[in-house]
């Protein structure tokens, strides 16, 4: 026999599960964490294990502006993404194009430490342990770098057609997600290569 | 080998085994069944011991359980005159629960307890500083056997003293790899153990019997992975030191053998293989130094002998298809004459 | 207002049959029910390959010295059952039942992502196609072999370039870590689902229990397959930029392949065998005609599995050489986790214990599993037991003991799970008698198969060995394990002929021809593309005994 309250109060009240873009997301991002974790590991047990040089406390600096750029870029994409809630579509384009000049940025440091690396110092990714695993993690990063430099610019071409809808925020908010958390792994990325692992 | 040639009774097949082991040096007793459940040397012992006590638990856990499994099954079924109503609803019963989560944990500590104490007895056993010492190294598909403190080089036997209870004579073994992984396993002298490549670990046996024991690669490591067999000749302490003082003896120069020497050591064999007293120091096939003391050829492929000896040289693959020693292309009269030669090395 | 049955309006008058417009309907659909059904039959057919591949084994392997095959045909053979058999039978028809059943049991109209299911589906399948393609493709110019070779957890050094020349190892590794794509696809589906999309009053402890198992396998699949994937990358950047991760002579580590490759491996095992346990977990308390024994205790045991089952991959790695502190944390962690996955077993029987059971197809195989899982699980603590895995390891025995796992275990239950939900997908019953025809000669054959290899294993047979010598006390139980393979052949036919025959032929099932009570049973068979008519609201874990006994709802009691 059901009581009426039960009745009541089970169709009543509101059932609300949480957003499926932001769950399914997370899970992206704790598969990244996981494919990431592995490579740093990688990193770290073979740190010092070199047996030939070049070595990376030899040759590598701290990339100053790389970093700066990404993390500003952080910046910049979160006041996009607010930009895009209170409706300011013009103010959303420029940090999105700022966003996207920053990341760009980014990755021409990265391109010109590269080439000084590998033409100047020899430190290439057959060459030994320490070039295997920084190619390979800074690589893997970079590449993350570079799928959401394409998504960042595919939106702000709609969005210059006029093509994204103000009640689409939570997409930009997942990409801007995406972005923040490339920025995350930065951070650990750099604080594992470029502080500890010298 | 054995159904192929008609060998169907039991007896038969023991004697084509016997046939099949037998060598020209020392005819120790061959042990060819490897049961992990008869070990002969203590380090497969101290494993017995923890074995028996896990499958008896196990067992004890197995009938406990299939038995009410079985019961259930049958006392609950539903009956052709039964009627369609439902049987009492139970959710579950938190004593139960308990119970039957206590009992696996007392299980489990009994089983860890035993465990710990077990592998540290093994791995961190320590061995007398007279313990024999031995190197080896796997190779696809054969293994390199060296005696650093004897000055002695071999391959796929292995000769160890046997040991008394009272009067411990272990061996201590160190393993390495050339190429790929592979693992030594000879289940009645102890655990297996892998060989990797950049890396040594450490077994050690103390067998209580003579006699020769069989075993295997046990890492997959290539094409001839099933045909990278292992013998362990345990000897009497005398029959130990008659092998030593043999191994490390000076050659003997037949002159019968000297044409057969000098094709081998013209063709390109001397690339693989090392023979004591001559130019020939390859080292990416076994040493021949003492072939013929050997009870097999080729890591247990075949027997050692004067027939299988032929067969190998007119084309390896005959015997181990795939195996890294090449078709030499030798003519007939060069077959003959390297066997001859090679089977004066004893 | 309870849950209403939903009824379908009847079918349109239906328009000629045209096959382009029906495959048409097929290759583009996103609808979770034809995914899931593709998946299963795409899993059917890598089946019935590798499992013929298994079977040729098994003949080689019959007499000593016997030369049925070449040893380079042998070593290729168990790779690819091995790597098929996990890759693209288990994982493809676990995600065929999970995309399947997921939406239908929490009272949803398809997945979270459907366009993401279908992709994940057809780059499953080109992973696999590619797998098959180096028997074609891979010997090349280079004269080397075609399909990979190097055992399906393909250790480093041998799949160095130095080692495994040609492009049979680069196969291997690009199938697999396309196919875990899709795998990963379909566990972030699953995930989203059953987080966003349970029905109104479906709270998370009245999810039905193979709901909760499969959320707990997606958890595990995006956590462990990365693993893997840098894993295979990292072997890809070595054997085609020369990169040093594996390589031995330049001071990288053979070991850490085995560290990274069972970190995803052994937890792979469990992604495996777990949906089994979920469909025992349907299938035992409908045919028991009880609930569930200890629900919440079920649910609490399959956390930990999941948890713990991240912590005991040495014990794959035993013989290396570890220390022994390290052999003794994984025998104890790998020990542990056997604890929950007992506690199962005993709901399971506690589930059937007074009950009054019915022995249809679907039960006998669940039966079946639970006898044989009990083995399994016991010759898994045996294994866990490090001095006695330094025996037992790379033997015939472990071999043995994960086939009693995974086709003692995984294998039936998903028979009982086809036998069980064909009605639901097809709208027709398959028959009951060549039901147990298949079910008697599958279980004869495989116990006659696996039983004696436990005792080759204990007599010093190692794995992966194309043939073995007289005298070594080994040639009986391959005889006999040989033999087994017949009757399981033959099983098989009989099931194969069951769905061909049933699909045409079987009785008509109605909604819910086994007197369940889980939501898919409320709608129709086969339901409608959007599943219900109007999404259900549930009050207690079993919807429907609710609607049926109304004196006696279990909302009362929960």
């Amino acid at each position: 026999m059901r009581t009426p309250e039960s009745i009541d109060a089970l169709e009543t009240q509101p059932w609300v599960l949480p957003s499926r873009r932001k769950v399914g997301l997370l899970c992206l991002l704790a598969t990244e964490s996981a494919l990431f974790t592995i490579f740093v590991v990688a990193y770290l047990f073979y740190l010092g294990k070199s047996l030939n040089g070049p070595y990376p406390k030899d040759i590598l600096s701290i990339p100053w502006l790389a970093s700066v750029a990404l993390i500003s870029s952080s910046v910049s994409a979160d006041l996009a993404e607010r930009a895009f809630r209170c409706g300011n579509r013009g103010r959303f384009q420029a940090m999105l194009a700022v966003t996207i000049l920053l990341g760009l940025g980014f990755l021409g440091a990265t391109a010109l430490e590269w080439k000084r690396l590998i033409l100047v110092e020899h430190f290439t990714i057959n060459g030994n342990l320490a070039g295997t695993t920084f190619y390979a993690l800074v690589g893997l990063h970079a590449s993350h770098v570079i799928v959401g430099l394409l998504l960042l610019t595919v939106v702000l071409l709609l969005s210059l057609k006029g093509a994204v809808a103000s009640r689409q925020h939570e997409r930009i908010q997942m990409l801007t997600w995406y972005w923040h958390f490339v920025d995350a792994i930065w951070i650990v990325v750099f604080l594992v290569v470029y502080v500890f692992g010298r | 080998m054995g159904s192929r040639l008609g060998l169907n009774s039991p007896i038969a097949r023991v004697a084509a085994i016997a046939t099949f082991l037998e060598g020209p040096a020392l005819l120790a007793e061959t042990h060819p069944v490897a049961n992990i459940f008869k070990p002969l040397s203590a380090p497969a012992e101290a494993i017995h011991e923890i074995s028996i006590l896990a499958l008896l638990i196990c067992t004890a856990i197995f009938v406990v359980v299939g038995g009410l499994l079985a019961y259930a099954v049958v006392r609950f079924r539903s009956r052709p005159g039964d009627d369609t109503s439902e049987p009492p609803q139970v959710y579950g019963s938190v004593q139960l629960e308990m119970a039957w989560t206590a009992i696996p944990i007392l299980v489990v500590v009994v089983l860890v307890v035993a465990t710990l104490r077990t592998t540290a007895a093994i791995q961190n056993a320590p061995l007398p500083p007279d313990a024999l010492q031995v190197r080896v190294v796997g190779h696809q598909w054969w293994w390199e056997i060296e005696y650093p403190g004897l000055g002695i080089v071999t391959a796929n036997e292995l000769h160890v003293p046997v040991s008394a209870r009272d009067r411990r004579r272990p061996t201590a073994i160190h393993l390495e790899s050339a190429d790929v992984i592979h693992s030594f396993w000879v289940p009645q002298m102890a655990g297996k153990t892998d060989l990797i490549p950049s890396r040594t670990n450490r077994m050690w046996l103390e067998p209580y019997q003579t006699g020769t024991f069989l075993g295997n690669c046990a890492e997959y490591c290539g094409t001839q992975h099933a045909k990278m067999m292992l013998r362990v000749v345990v000897d009497t302490p005398e029959e130990f030191d008659r092998w030593v003082a043999a191994q490390k003896a000076a050659p003997v120069e037949s002159p019968a053998a000297q044409q057969g020497r000098d094709v081998f050591l013209q063709t390109s064999c001397v690339n693989c293989h090392r023979i004591q007293g001559t130019s020939a120091n390859g080292v990416f096939g076994p040493d021949l130094s003492r072939l013929m003391t050997r009870q097999t050829l080729a890591a247990g492929a075949a027997a050692n002998t004067p027939e299988n000896l032929r067969r190998w040289l007119r084309d390896p693959a005959t015997i181990k298809p795939g195996c890294l020693m090449p078709n030499m292309r030798l003519t007939p009269t060069e077959v003959e004459q390297i066997a001859t030669y090679l089977e004066t090395l004893r | 207002m309870a849950t209403t049955p939903s009824r379908t309006p009847a079918p349109a008058a239906s328009e000629p049959f045209s096959l382009p417009t029906w495959l048409h309907g097929w290759v583009t659909t996103a609808d979770h029910k034809r995914l899931g059904v593709m998946y299963i039959l795409a899993g059917l057919g890598f089946f019935v390959v590798s499992g013929t591949m298994a079977a040729l084994i098994r003949i080689q392997l019959v007499v000593p010295n016997n030369q049925f095959l070449p040893p380079e045909m042998f070593n290729r053979l168990f790779t690819m059952h091995g790597t098929a058999m996990v890759f693209l039978v288990g994982m493809p028809i676990i995600a065929g039942l999970m995309n399947y059943l997921v939406p239908l049991m929490i009272g949803a109209r398809d997945m979270a992502f459907p366009r993401l299911n279908a992709f994940g589906f057809w780059i499953f399948l080109f992973g696999g196609c590619l797998l098959y393609f180096s028997y074609l493709a891979a010997p090349g110019l280079s004269g080397a072999g075609s399909a990979p070779d190097v055992g399906w957890f393909a250790y480093s050094p041998l799949t160095g370039k130095a080692f495994s020349r040609g492009h049979s190892t680069d196969y291997w590794i690009l199938s697999i870590l396309i196919s875990g794509i899709g795998s990963l696809c379909s566990a972030v589906n699953v995930i989203v689902t059953v987080v966003c999309m349970r029905c109104r009053g479906m709270t998370l402890m009245r999810m039905p229990l193979f709901v909760w198992i499969v959320l707990v396998v997606a958890y595990l699949i995006v956590i462990v397959l990365p693993p893997l994937t840098a894993a295979q990358i990292m072997l890809l950047l070595d054997r085609f930029l020369g990169a040093k991760f594996f390589d031995t002579q330049a001071g990288g580590s053979a070991v850490l392949w085995q560290h990274f490759f069972w970190i995803f491996g052994h937890p792979e095992v469990y992604i495996l065998i777990l949906p089994g346990f979920a469909v025992a977990s349907e299938i035992i308390p409908v045919f028991s005609r009880k609930p569930i024994f200890g629900y919440a205790v079920m649910v609490g045991a399959t956390v930990m599995i999941g948890f713990i089952s991240l912590g005991v991959w040495a014990h794959h790695m035993f013989t290396i050489g570890m220390s022994a502190m390290s052999n003794a944390f994984f025998a104890t962690s790998t020990m542990l986790v056997g604890i929950p996955t007992g506690i199962k077993l005993f709901n399971w029987l506690g589930t059937m214990w007074g009950g009054k059971i019915r022995f249809r197809t679907p039960m006998l195989f669940c039966v079946a599993f639970l006898f044989q899982f009990l083995c399994a699980g016991l010759t898994g603590i045996m294994l866990a037991v490090a001095p006695f895995d330094w025996q037992l390891s790379d033997s015939y025995f472990v071999v043995a003991h994960f086939h009693y796992v995974l086709i003692g275990g995984l294998l039936f239950t998903i028979f009982g799970a086809i036998y069980y939900w064909f009605p639901k997908v097809t709208g027709r019953l398959m028959s009951e008698r060549l039901g147990r025809w298949h079910f008697w000669l599958f279980a004869l054959g495989f116990n006659l198969t696996f039983a004696p290899l436990h005792i080759a294993g204990i007599l010093g047979m190692p794995r992966r060995i194309y043939t073995y010598d007289a005298g070594r006390g080994w040639e009986i139980w391959n005889l006999v394990a040989t033999i087994g393979v017949a009757f399981q052949a033959l099983g098989i036919l009989f099931f194969v002929a069951n769905l061909l025959w049933s699909s045409r032929r079987g009785a008509r099932a109605g909604d819910d021809p086994w007197d369940a009570w889980t939501l898919e049973w409320s709608t129709t068979s086969p339901p409608p593309p959007y599943n219900f008519e109007t999404l259900p609201t549930v009050r207690s874990r079993r919807p429907l005994w609710d609607l049926k006994h109304p004196s006696d709802p279990d909302w009362r009691v929960e």
